[in-house]
């Protein structure tokens, strides 16, 4: 393909804000402290499998949760009246304009001990330990990227054609086997594109896990953050071993719909 | 239509925002560029001093604050970007590092003459004897709080975190520096300066200590202790002062092992442009005046002579914000720790927690 010279601001942004960062992050992991080529940054990366593993565990739980409740969501969302969606879409978006941290910090408030859900349900006799636990620290994931799930498949769906779904319905089909013909399978792409969005962030994200968990819950993006501290190149190979580990989930999910479903 | 008279209110709001930031800065003489702690300086806020807004005034100079949230995020900074900070906050082990790295500047201090109002405890220390490289800026120690009502007894050492009886509300250090020196200290080992072998000794230490834990936390400790939440943990002296005013229940105390006296100095990097201004804000900073506006607003303890009896008398007479001295001499303060040793108990601290 020929470059046109409007694309060239475009190829400087990717240089300076894609390409080199992930150079330099290819250069740290593969070097020591005093800059010569070794694999010992990867070496000490295995020591945090268990992590990895954990993390990768709670990011497809949360997409899984995510998915389950966006999707009937949606799929109402677009039969509704326009201008109801509007409004539905608009009170989805809302809490998105308030900072990440703040909206944590407000879970956190929710679950203590002692706070609004905890002293409901002491009334009814039930006593739990609401904060400090994994279960926290999904409830939280999946608040954060809820949005991100519904959105897409909100657009797909609400350019899928009534009519189709009529049709399937004058042909016999009940409302199951409309869903599970018509509706799932024109709705891919949404669907691809919403586990994107959200497997990819919160497999890597970090604090969420420091404030709503307990001493057991630490994820990939906390381990990242706190050995950037005092060793770059380990902290660099964990992120590249992220990195890869993304990328060869992206293939795979690249099997099931058209590529530009993908939003990478 | 409609888009077009959209798109004209987006540029005119765009463009008064543009002219807003343009109008400030017309008309200073120049500008020194800060890189502090978040929440380091008095602000005006509830009726404190804006100590920074003065200096601007008094004279004419812009500072431009950024703020890093630890001493490692800073030496990064310095060490590894094109930053030009004039003046940075760095602590006492960093203060030690970045001089010897040959990251600061030697302070002339002639230009400095309040520096011959600090108290003679603080210019004498051994990362930095004579303050050829910092100026104190703040100093206080770490302490213990805990909840009168979820704690029986009166705690009075770091032991009182290792209590199986408090099991689950416990909560300790998020970061391997405070957290490892406590348990060096309950080990026997010197936090100023280890070696790999002290830091696996400390680290079975926090090995066994982690199954009682509710958590490993930083700022977070605020909210745990200010709402009942978690009956005891570590945290700066200064700011268990703060909680305590927030929660009648809580109690504050300083171990009777000692604890580790920390220093928060001003420094002029390698890298600095506008010398001149950061030697007029640094000296402008130890103004016992302008430093008690600070410590009031910051609640850590001045180490300028002349500041504890202009602040709020409460504060000045808190032990917590003001040791005595007799506690200051069990104290210690952190040095430069070999590189090597310093990742290695990172590294061990990220095992810990994972």
């Amino acid at each position: 393909m020929r470059l046109k010279r409007p694309t060239i601001p475009y190829i400087i942004w990717m240089a300076v804000f894609t390409v080199i960062p992930i150079v330099l992050i290819l250069l740290y992991s593969f070097t020591d402290r005093s800059g010569n080529f070794s694999f010992e940054p990867f070496i000490k990366a295995v020591g945090y499998t268990n992590v990895f593993l954990n993390s990768l565990w709670i990011a497809f739980i949360s997409t899984v949760i995510c998915l389950a409740l966006s999707y009937p969501l949606a799929y109402f969302m677009s039969r509704l009246k326009r201008s109801t969606q509007n409004l539905i879409t608009m009170l989805i978006m809302i809490p998105m304009w308030m900072n990440f941290l703040l909206r944590i910090y407000a879970w956190v408030t929710l679950l203590q001990n002692n706070g609004p859900i905890d002293t409901m349900l002491s009334l009814l006799g039930i006593h739990t330990q609401l904060i400090g636990n994994q279960g926290a620290v999904i409830v939280g994931m999946v608040y954060e990227y809820l949005p991100f799930m519904v959105l897409p498949l909100y657009t797909v769906m609400s350019k899928i054609d009534y009519q189709l779904i009529e049709a399937s319905g004058d042909l016999g089909a009940n409302m199951f086997v409309t869903m599970r013909k018509v509706v799932v399978p024109l709705s891919v792409p949404g669907i691809i594109s919403g586990v994107t969005m959200v497997f990819v962030p919160s497999a890597s994200t970090f604090l969420v896990a420091q404030y709503l968990g307990g001493t057991k819950d630490i994820m990939i993006g906390d381990v990242i953050d706190k050995i950037f501290w005092s060793d770059q190149n380990t902290g660099s190979a964990i992120a590249l071993i992220l990195m890869v580990a993304i990328l060869f989930f992206l293939i795979i999910l690249n099997f099931f719909g058209d590529e530009e479903a993908i939003a990478t | 239509m409609k888009k077009i008279i959209s798109m004209a209110l987006a540029v005119l709001l765009l463009g008064g925002l543009a002219t807003l930031f343009a109008s400030c800065g017309s008309s200073y003489d120049g500008e020194i560029n800060v890189y502090n702690w978040a929440e380091y300086f008095a602000d005006g806020s509830g009726g404190t001093v804006d100590v920074v807004a003065k200096f601007e005034e008094k004279y004419n100079i812009k500072v431009n604050l950024t703020t890093y949230e630890t001493n490692e995020g800073l030496y990064n900074m310095l060490k590894s970007s094109n930053s030009n900070y004039d003046v940075v906050f760095p602590s006492d082990y960093m203060v030690e590092k970045l001089k010897n790295e040959k990251l600061l500047t030697k302070l002339d201090l002639a230009k400095i003459p309040n520096q011959k109002k600090i108290i003679d405890r603080f210019t004498n220390m051994d990362y930095d004897n004579g303050n050829n490289y910092s100026i104190p800026y703040s100093w206080n120690v770490t302490g213990l709080v805990y909840n009168k009502t979820m704690v029986k007894g009166k705690p009075e050492s770091w032991n009182s975190l290792w209590d199986k009886s408090l099991s689950g509300s416990i909560l300790m250090f998020n970061n391997s520096r405070d957290a490892y020196a406590i348990a060096m200290q309950m080990c026997g080992i010197n936090p100023a300066a280890f070696t790999k072998a002290d830091v696996d000794k400390a680290t079975v230490k926090l090995k066994e200590q982690k199954p009682l834990l509710k958590k490993y936390a930083m700022d977070q400790t605020f909210t745990e202790m200010e709402n009942n939440q978690s009956a005891i943990a570590p945290y700066y002296a200064g700011d268990i002062y703060t909680m305590m005013t927030n929660n009648e229940d809580l109690v504050g105390v300083l171990p009777e092992e000692g604890s580790n006296l920390f220093v928060d100095s001003m420094c002029i990097p390698k890298s600095a442009q506008n010398i001149d201004g950061a030697y007029k804000f640094i000296n402008f900073m130890t103004e016992p005046e302008n430093s008690a506006a600070n410590m009031d607003y910051i609640t850590y303890a001045s180490p300028v002579d002349g500041a504890k009896q202009l602040i709020d008398k409460d504060v000045a007479d808190s032990e917590l914000v003001y040791p005595p001295d007799s506690y200051l001499d069990k104290c210690y303060t952190f040095r430069d720790v070999d590189e090597d040793v310093y990742s290695y108990m990172q590294e061990q601290f990220v095992k810990l927690m994972s």
